[in-house]
């Protein structure tokens, strides 16, 4: 098992380069100055020239990405374009407000996710599988943010009991998880949490499924286990691939969703990314997809040890 | 009532009334901006306009400000830093330009203003060399004061500033130019990054609180230099909020209390709420650029006229809910350079399609146009929706247009590229929005000789000896009536030419609650929030 996981974090390496490569290269194919947002709409070419100097971008791509690496690899994003400030200090900041929107939306999206796939499962093709599946699909098929919308008109604009935007009535600077704080969660929160809910659900209901129709339950069964026995057999064979999509769900839960920070303006990684895009800031655009695509990377490998290490089978194989 | 300790219980209550009623009637004002992030914060703001209005012309000051008073007349340039400026009577070359600095004018860090400190804010612009110089101050400064060519402290409340040519629009270039402390720049260890935490400029107001892209806290400079000016208001916070329907359920909610650029499709139902939709007109004009190379249909002035006269402008009120002001114009109705322009900007489809057969087109051979358009874009205003409408007005009196759409970033690339550019995919028209509070910005800029892109933002190439001359004699007449003068002939030609498809200008919308009290809309990018109290 040791040996797997020293392998696995070998591995690695040559993800976390490719995704460097990657991620460099993508924001340099978008259209649009990177110097753009700093400089007047009748800045002079001569100007221009003398700002792209100033950050750089006269200089051969290989040369930008070199330069880059090396300073990413001391722990330094480089600095904001847009705002001068460190994007390490901007990433940290969003991951941190992301991390706590991802938090509450995980806890909502996997109880409520497997909690509606197993009773699918368990119940096939009774009305309690209908409406669960249905609970599902709309998860899965509603466009978040325009839910989002829709929450903040009733819940914010129309009845007025909860905060439209934002992280805090004083900002994300001392957020606190008292109820103060917590009222600006709860509609970005269930926004983020209904995708999750609707894979989770539909995937914990096709394992369950597939597990009570294999013989070893009925041998399980025949043997005279209890239904309680025979349910955590089942939740130990379906948890490793449930697990699986948990860790890809959560990844993107911790990604931030660039549509629904926006809706609520919650500064978290979402909203960072949006505001670097339309900015075309570059070093923030690169410094934010690289922490998140490394989240990935780290969750992947997490999620892979854990497979393991509940099924021992994968490790051989 | 009549024991003694009564009377004076319910003395302490009247005043303790009293009190609470004076302090709720300043109140603190909470605006939802539609920035993604707080501007620049050191002096020089980025994010265009709002920039300006809400980090620029609140905590800073220039030597020559804004009159932001009024809501009816038009907004000029007042005296700000500077008690007086300019040409120095013994100067014949007339570049030489003297400011007297205001005595007792002080940063928010206690410093004083000089002469001295006024040097130290342009260095910061101008000369990499310095120790102040700040890349992204510069960047955004630099380009507003091509003028300047050197600048000196003659004594302590005396700048003398010399241009590289006589130059009369100077003192329009320095309203940009926001001076920043030199004594907290050197106390906070000589720090832009530590500064932009905590600024000091001379301004009516001071930042006291600030998280990056979240929210920013202002409180009155209760020692501003200009007394009518020093805030009522306890505090002013800023509010990031770039998505509009976030922004209008935020108002709605009460979570902020007013609100910038409220979507069209959002007014009515706004107004039904209770909320008030303030507006005004103010420099800034909706065109299509036009382009002059050598085989644009544009360079016939009956095509230019026909397609002017082919744009219903109420019809295009209507679907902006109201929130623009048809164009009469290139500069808005109203305006002091305004003149009195013999073509009129009307809705005429029969006149048009006459003036486009006398040029050779018809219905048997359509006049086909290629035009640049974005989705989006700061100040575009509603462009998708606009610009198929006017499709479908030219598409009436027979001019096919075909557009070209790019991302707003890359479209601002293809101005400064200019339209022999191969980036302008051989696009005749360009809709491109901006600025034109100043005579460069406003006039100069889009049509001078050497102007042409990308040397300079002449989009169209468009050259006229007779234009330029009038530009010359803009920056030599030292008189602002007779320069205003000038100034109106400009416009006058702009007009009768019909040199740009001149639609509307944008009204600077705002939805507010009725809480809010006693701001007055200038006809200006930039406002002034200290008259304002919270009811």
């Amino acid at each position: 098992m040791l040996l797997y996981t020293l392998k696995r974090i070998l591995y690695v390496t040559p993800v976390a380069l490719g995704v460097s490569v990657i991620v460099f290269l993508l924001v340099h194919i978008a259209p649009g100055d990177p110097l753009t947002s700093i400089m007047p709409i009748d800045a002079t070419a001569e100007q221009q020239a003398e700002m792209r100097a100033a950050y750089g971008f006269d200089k051969p791509l290989a040369v930008q990405y070199g330069i880059w690496l090396w300073k990413v690899l001391h722990a330094d994003l480089g600095n904001s374009i847009a705002t001068g400030r460190p994007v390490l200090a901007d990433v940290s900041r969003a991951v941190g407000n992301s991390l706590i929107l991802a938090s509450v939306s995980t806890l909502i999206g996997f109880t409520f996710g497997t909690f509606f796939g197993f009773v699918a499962g368990y119940f096939q093709n009774s009305p309690l599988d209908k409406i669960a599946s249905l609970l599902s699909v709309i998860g899965v098929s509603v466009p978040h943010y325009w839910l989002g919308m829709v929450l903040v008109i009733i819940f914010s604009a129309q009845l007025g009991w909860l905060p439209p935007t934002g992280a805090g009535p004083d900002g994300s600077g001392n957020w606190r998880p008292d109820p103060e704080h917590l009222r600006y969660l709860i509609l970005p929160a269930i926004t983020m949490s209904v995708i999750p809910m609707g894979i989770i659900s539909r995937t914990v209901r096709a394992l369950v499924a597939d597990i009570l129709a294999q013989e070893f339950i009925q041998a399980l069964r025949a043997k005279g286990l209890s239904e309680w026995g025979v349910f955590k057999h089942v939740v130990t064979n379906a948890a490793p691939t449930a697990l699986a999509v948990m860790g890809l769900q959560l990844g993107y839960l911790l990604g931030g969703s660039v549509l629904v920070e926006t809706v609520f303006a919650w500064p978290g990684t979402g909203f960072l990314l949006n505001a670097a895009i339309f900015q075309r800031d570059l070093p923030l655009l690169q410094g934010t997809i690289l922490v998140l695509a490394m989240f990935f990377v780290f969750l992947n490998l997490l999620v892979d040890v854990l497979q393991t290490a509940l099924d021992p089978r994968i490790q051989r194989s | 009532m009549k024991h003694p300790l009564s009377k004076l219980a319910l003395l302490v209550a009247c005043f303790a009334i009293v009190g609470s009623m004076s302090a709720s009637a300043q109140g603190t004002l909470r605006i939802g901006m539609t920035a993604s992030d707080i501007p620049l914060t050191t002096g020089q703001t980025d994010q265009g306009g709002e920039g300006m209005r809400f980090m620029g012309y609140t905590v800073y000051d220039g030597l020559i400000n804004w009159d932001l008073s009024s809501a009816t007349k038009p907004s000029d340039l007042v005296l700000g830093l500077a008690t007086s400026w300019g040409i120095d009577p013994a100067d014949t070359s007339k570049t030489k330009w003297i400011f007297k600095i205001r005595e007792g004018a002080k940063f928010h860090d206690g410093s004083e203003f000089t002469a001295e400190a006024a040097v130290w804010n342009f260095d910061k612009l101008l000369k990499n060399d310095v120790p102040q110089y700040d890349q992204r101050q510069s960047a955004q400064g630099k380009s507003r004061i091509p003028a300047v060519a050197s600048y000196k402290a003659v004594d302590k409340y005396t700048l003398e500033i010399v241009t590289k040519a006589p130059d009369a629009t100077l003192p329009y270039q320095l309203a940009w130019i926001m001076m920043s402390s030199p004594a907290q720049w050197e106390k906070l260890g000589k720090s832009w990054e530590a500064f932009a935490k905590t600024p000091s400029g001379t301004g009516p107001w001071k930042l006291t609180a600030f998280v990056p892209r979240e929210r920013a806290e202002l409180t009155p400079n209760k020692d501003y230099w200009d007394k009518p000016r020093v805030p009522k208001l306890e505090k002013l916070v800023l509010l990031p909020l770039p998505e509009p329907n976030a922004r209008v359920a935020a108002l709605r909610a009460g979570q902020v209390d007013w609100i910038e650029a409220p979507a069209p499709d959002a007014v009515k139902s706004l107004t039904g709420a209770g909320f008030d939709i303030v507006q005004n007109a103010y420099p800034h004009n909706w065109t299509w650029h036009l382009s002059r190379a050598e085989g644009s249909p544009w360079n016939d002035i009956r095509v230019r006229k026909a397609a002017n006269l082919a744009i219903d402008r109420e019809g295009m009120k209507e679907l902006l809910a109201g929130l623009m002001i048809p164009a009469e114009g290139f500069m808005p109705p109203g305006h002091q350079w305004f003149g009195n322009p013999t073509f009129k900007l009307k809705y005429d489809p029969a006149e048009a399609k006459k003036l486009l057969k006398e040029a050779g087109f018809g219905p048997d051979k359509p006049l086909v146009l290629k035009a640049l358009i974005s989705p989006s874009g700061s100040g575009q205003m509603q462009p998708l929706p606009m610009n198929e409408f006017i499709q479908q007005n030219l598409g009436e009196v027979g001019i096919k247009v075909e557009f070209e759409v790019v991302e707003w970033n890359q479209m601002i690339n293809i101005w400064r590229a200019g339209t022999t550019d191969a980036s302008a995919k051989g696009t005749q028209s360009i809709n491109f929005t901006y600025f034109i509070q100043d005579p460069f910005t406003g006039l100069v800029r889009h049509l001078q000789c050497n102007l042409k892109a990308p040397n300079g933002t002449n989009w169209g190439h468009y050259c006229d000896p007779e234009m330029d001359k009038l530009f010359d004699q803009v920056r030599n007449t030292f008189d602002p009536k007779a320069q205003t003068e000038v100034l109106k002939a400009i416009h006058e030609k702009y007009v009768n030419e019909a040199l740009f498809l001149m639609v509307t200008h944008d009204v600077n919308a705002r939805a507010m609650s009725k809480k809010v009290k006693g701001f007055v809309q200038a006809k200006n990018w930039f406002q002034d929030f200290s008259p304002i109290t919270m009811q």
